[in-house]
């Protein structure tokens, strides 16, 4: 929204003040202010002027030659424009004056000299017109400034419009206005209004409001002889600096009163239009807006008819046929307050969204209809002597804001705000925003006024807002908290969490990625998954983005795809949420999980797939202190291989899966590399207890190493059973068990495996060895490796 | 005997000259000093002379002179060989570049943790909370009834379950005030979700962190104290900060908190957009609304909360200058954040 400076003046006496740090202040105090923007700072040296004579140039179609008294002096201009005329009043750039980027001298146009410009409105920057030169009707000497004349100087500052969604008020001039006479202390005046009272007596206005649940407040009131078709230009230029456009004058005029006080009229042609119905439709029907656009009207859309036929769609645009044009003479003014939210509801299915219909779904104050109304009738009457009011301010008041009452005390504020504002300045600036306040012992009782009452204002927190807010935050002395520090621990989880990303990125060398929560069809497609059917989502931006992931996995594959060409060997994981179905109550059942994934070109699949299971491991015994059982396992998901998946199980539980893709999956990743990959529950490994670090002291004797080889195919080893059961045979004097070496060739597979025994107490002898190392191989003989 | 022993002195220094190399040696060694060695032999001859004292010296000097000249040519081969090993040694070359390379962090982690370090010091707890939640929790609770204009600024993704993609993290305000009750010092770093097409400066999928404090009289004043510390703490520099009023229906007086701008020093340039100053951070005093609806006691405790934008202060704080980089996936931008 823009905002002129001149027109707050006519509110607040801002004189002696530089209206540009105001401008800042009330950044601070009120609402962000973007931009600021000076017009007529590159406008000077233009004066009027009078055409003496015009003369046309003998080699131009186009160009005039004028005599122009400029003041007491006659000189020779050299014009273009089509519109000018003997006797005509102008405003003159003249030589050593400036037009925006031009500056003005003497200039040879197709031989003659030009001693200045005539400027049209645009070239003045006062209106997108160029048409013309513009015609200056003001009684004024010649020779008198035009800056003098109109108000083409001023400073306009442009004003978020989120930043004002709570503040009905201030859409508005008059509301700017009182934001500023409360931050200078200067003294907000009152509009000048037109009263209405006097008309009581003539018939009324026919109103009739069907749908009260949808209206707070209609009036309307009829106006005839109205002759006047082009606004003054002031009024102009206010409105064009505001980001209007002016239309004609009663047009104008309800534009302006809106700008200026808030509240959105309406002005009927009263040839058309002679009573009023405001009600809803039983079933949809079309509508021409006065922009020439049909419109479908559904049931739910406010309307205001006049006979049952519609006229205008309330809050929102008026109807093409009841439109004032150039031909109206007599109008019938709407000022109403519809509910906020229907007419939000109603731009919304419709699309279109009017200077009007904004303001509405801000929730407007009643109270505003009467004076707006009547500040309406005074600028018509101001500027159109002839017109006349022919009936009395009619008026159908269905519904009341109550009024808000709000009750605290001098202590409330301080615990709010930390600092001491006194009570003087609490009054103050209270009274000057328009509450009403009394103090009675301690207690302040402030009662709120009804153009912040709408739903602003309803609560003491609200108070503190317009005590601090021109208090100023940069005039806070701040503190820290008194209260007492206690000791923060990390939740499991999210130490859990940070660990893993550290020892993946540390001693796998792996790289964090994000990506999104939900399944990216068109890349699973291009990998061959099938994506699993999950919870979806409505709105999506697109149908291939609609269903939530059930796994971390196909994304990282899909990454792992993307960057094959970025290193020979590398590991990427990404710590997430998925969605795994829905829980018994219909909700998500949603899960933190780890996925990572490895790639290779040079490494086999299988030192790929030890390098997952390496990383497992070491998560699980790094945080946990715990190692993770291994068990072959159906895979979860087809983008698994179906013989290499296994199930990652700590007490029982399954905390995750490790695997390598399906061949399928594989080759669509790259027909030449290896990938492995594995998928960690968090929030189950987090449940998981932790064992304590024990210590046991090491032993003084050396230990002994006894290899022994088997005959035994690798993959049909199970080691932590090999180990149990060595371990069971041997007693407490073997120390660990390791994997030597394994071979395999001429139809034969061996395994060595190196036991370590150590004793507490003495160096052990051969005596000692032989018998245990034999009840090892004895117990494995049952596992199914037999010494070589 | 004299004579003889002169005669192996002799013979002995002709035979070191001629030894070369550690086995060369210890056979002059073993012929001298050992068992059957010259040496013995002499001493066993000593049986046969009169003046045994006088020869039993003159044998013991010969020892000493031939186990000392020994035990030289050892060192002095020793001290040859290494040096030859120095000489021959291969001159390494630190400046090749390392074979493996680093792994890294995303930079949202690197940024999160930054500032979760500091709220630590500060006694904050951290929060770790659903990405899907219910229309209550998302705005119900936070004072932002249906139809409510605070609505349209976000734009929700909807599932067909009823629940929908938190789109801010103040969702989880209510679940953290119901856990702890009052006081409480909490933050939320976590992912959030708007409906919105996606260019270099807007994503649908981000990252906020909400923080909040309730404790008796807790004021405007500490609010200002808390944000200005941690975010000096996280820039690394006395940062100004200043606030503005802002309108957020579960704050109330609420704040848009901005930072005096860096790159210009708040003289005003394009990335402020010549103001001086960055948006950075929307902040206020919870509502009382939202306390009561977290079952907080309105009339004993008050408190703040405030939202910061971790993606956008992971941009700022290492120039990113494309959003869509973060979730890209892609090598090439994201390996770059190694540091932690």
């Amino acid at each position: 929204m823009f905002l002129s400076m001149n027109w707050i003046g006519d509110f607040v006496d801002l004189s002696g003040l530089d209206r540009k740090s105001l401008i800042r202040n009330f950044t601070l105090s009120t609402a962000e202010v973007e931009d600021i923007i000076e017009r007529g700072a590159d406008i000077s040296g233009v004066v009027v002027a009078k055409i003496l004579s015009v003369a046309d140039h003998p080699e131009s179609r186009k160009l005039h030659l004028l005599k122009v008294d400029r003041g007491g002096e006659v000189i020779d201009i050299v014009c273009g424009a089509p519109n000018v005329r003997e006797g005509m009043k102008v405003a003159l750039a003249t030589v050593g004056g400036r037009i925006g980027e031009m500056e003005i001298s003497p200039r040879k146009l197709a031989g003659y000299t030009s001693y200045g410009m005539c400027c049209s409105e645009a070239e003045l920057g006062i209106s997108d017109d160029h048409s013309g030169i513009v015609e200056v009707t003001e009684d004024v000497p010649l020779g008198t400034d035009i800056k003098a004349v109109w108000d083409i100087d001023d400073i306009i500052f442009e004003v978020d419009n989120k930043s004002l969604t709570n503040r009905p008020d201030l859409w508005s001039h008059y509301g700017m206005a009182r934001e500023f006479a409360t931050l200078t202390g200067r003294k907000l005046l009152a509009p000048d209004l037109y009263d209405t009272a006097k008309f009581d007596t003539l018939p009324p206005v026919a109103v009739d409001v069907k749908a009260t649940d949808l209206v707070y407040r209609y009036s309307a009131i009829k106006v005839k002889n109205v002759t006047r078709k082009v606004s003054p230009m002031n009024m102009r230029i206010r409105l064009y600096y505001c980001g209007s456009r002016a239309i004609n004058f009663l047009a104008d005029l309800t534009n302006y009163v809106m700008m200026e006080l808030g509240q959105p009229m309406h002005a009927f042609d009263n040839a058309k239009v002679d009573k009023i119905e405001v009600q809803t439709f039983q079933k949809g029907i079309k509508f021409a807006t006065l922009d020439g656009v049909e419109r479908n009207i559904d049931e739910n859309m406010l309307m205001i008819t006049s006979g049952d036929v519609p006229v205008a769609i309330a809050g929102v645009m008026g109807g093409d046929a009841s439109k004032i044009d150039d031909d109206t003479t007599s109008l019938l003014l709407e000022s109403a307050t519809f509910d906020g939210v229907s007419v939000r509801k109603t731009t919304t299915r419709l699309g279109l969204r009017t200077d009007a219909s904004q303001r509405y779904e801000k929730m407007l104050d009643p109270e505003l209809c009467r004076v707006a109304t009547e500040r309406l009738l005074k600028l018509l009457m101001d500027n159109d002597g002839g017109a006349e009011v022919v009936s009395s301010f009619s008026d159908a008041y269905v519904k009341h804001y109550p009024t808000i009452t709000l009750k605290f005390d001098k202590k409330y504020v301080d615990r709010y705000t930390g600092i001491d504002i006194s009570e003087e300045r609490i009054v103050t600036t209270l009274t000057s925003l328009g509450f009403k306040v009394e103090k009675t012992g301690d207690e302040f009782t402030v009662v709120v006024p009804s153009f912040r009452a709408t739903k602003d204002v309803t609560i003491k927190a609200d108070i503190i807002e317009e005590i601090t807010r021109i208090y100023g935050y940069d005039n806070f002395e701040i503190f820290t908290a008194e209260s007492p520090l206690l000791p923060v621990r990390k939740e499991t989880l999210k130490s859990d969490e940070d660990r893993m990303k550290d020892l993946l990125v540390k001693s796998y060398r792996m790289h964090e990625v994000h990506s999104y929560i939900w399944s990216d069809l068109s890349k699973n497609r291009e990998l061959g998954i099938e994506t699993p059917d999950n919870v979806r989502i409505i709105n999506a931006q697109t149908p291939d983005h609609a269903v939530l992931r059930v796994s971390m996995l196909p994304t990282l594959l899909s990454f792992l795809k993307d960057n094959r060409a970025y290193s020979d060997t590398f590991g990427i994981f990404e710590i997430g949420h998925t969605v795994d179905g829905k829980k018994e109550n219909g909700e998500c059942d949603e899960q933190n999980k780890l996925g990572a994934a490895f790639f290779s070109k040079s490494l086999s699949e299988e030192e790929l797939f030890l390098r997952a299971r390496d990383a497992v491991a070491e998560l699980c015994t790094d945080i946990l202190h715990r190692a993770p059982e291994f068990v072959s396992a159906e895979p979860d998901f087809d983008f698994e291989h179906p013989v290499n998946s296994f199930d990652v199980v700590i007490d029982g539980v399954k905390i995750g899966y490790l695997s390598v893709p399906h061949p399928t999956v594989l080759d669509n990743i790259d027909k030449k590399c290896a990938v492995s990959f594995f998928e960690l529950y968090t929030e189950r490994f987090a449940a998981v207890t932790a064992a304590a670090v024990k210590y046991s002291e090491p032993s003084k004797f050396p230990a002994i190493d006894i290899d022994v080889t088997f005959a035994a195919d690798i993959g049909a080893i199970v080691f932590p059973e090999v180990e149990r059961a060595s371990r069971a045979a041997a007693g407490e004097i073997l120390a660990s068990v390791l994997l030597k070496d394994t071979y395999t060739g001429d139809g034969a597979s061996t395994v060595t495996l190196r036991f370590s025994f150590v004793s507490r107490e003495r160096t052990l002898t051969k005596q000692e060895l032989t018998p245990a190392t034999d009840a090892i191989c004895a117990s494995l003989a049952k596992l199914g490796l037999t010494v070589r | 005997m004299k004579a003889r022993i002169e005669e192996l002195r002799k013979s002995f220094a002709s035979a070191l000259a001629a030894a070369t190399d550690g086995a060369a040696l210890e056979s002059l060694r073993v012929e001298y000093l050992g068992k059957k060695g010259h040496v013995a032999a002499l001493m066993q001859g000593l049986r046969d002379v009169s003046d045994k004292r006088e020869a039993g010296q003159l044998i013991n000097t010969l020892k000493t002179e031939v186990e000392n000249a020994i035990s030289e040519a050892n060192e002095a081969l020793r001290a040859a060989a290494v040096a030859a090993r120095v000489r021959a040694a291969k001159k390494y070359n630190p400046t090749l570049k390392g074979a493996e390379e680093l792994g890294s962090y995303h930079p949202i982690t690197l940024a999160t943790r930054e500032v979760e370090d500091v709220f630590i010091s500060m006694g904050f707890t951290i929060e770790n909370y659903d990405e899907i939640v219910d229309d209550y929790k998302c705005f119900e609770a936070l004072n932002i009834p249906k139809h409510h204009p605070a609505r349209d600024m976000q734009d929700t993704y909807y599932l067909d379950n009823g629940q929908l993609l938190k789109t801010h993290t103040s969702a989880a305000q209510n679940y953290i005030m119901k856990k702890y009750g009052a006081p409480l010092r909490a933050i939320f770093p976590g992912r959030c979700f708007r409906n919105e097409s996606t260019d270099a400066c807007h994503e649908n999928t981000f990252f906020q962190m909400e923080g909040m404090m309730i404790d008796e009289n807790i004021s405007i004043s500490n609010l200002i104290y808390f944000m200005k510390t941690m975010l000096s703490e996280v820039f690394n520099r006395d940062v100004k900060v200043r606030l503005r009023p802002g309108f957020f229906p579960f704050v109330e007086p609420g704040f848009e908190l901005d930072i005096n701008c860096e790159i210009c020093g708040g003289e005003g340039c394009p990335s402020c957009k010549n103001s001086g100053w960055l948006e950075l951070c929307p902040c206020g005093m919870i509502h009382p609304n939202v306390l009561r609806e977290g079952g907080i006691d309105t009339e004993k405790y008050s408190g703040f909360a405030f939202g910061l934008g971790l993606t956008r202060l992971a941009m700022m704080k290492y120039g990113v200058k494309d959003i869509r980089d973060f979730n890209s996936g892609n090598l090439k931008a994201l390996s770059q954040f190694k540091s932690i």
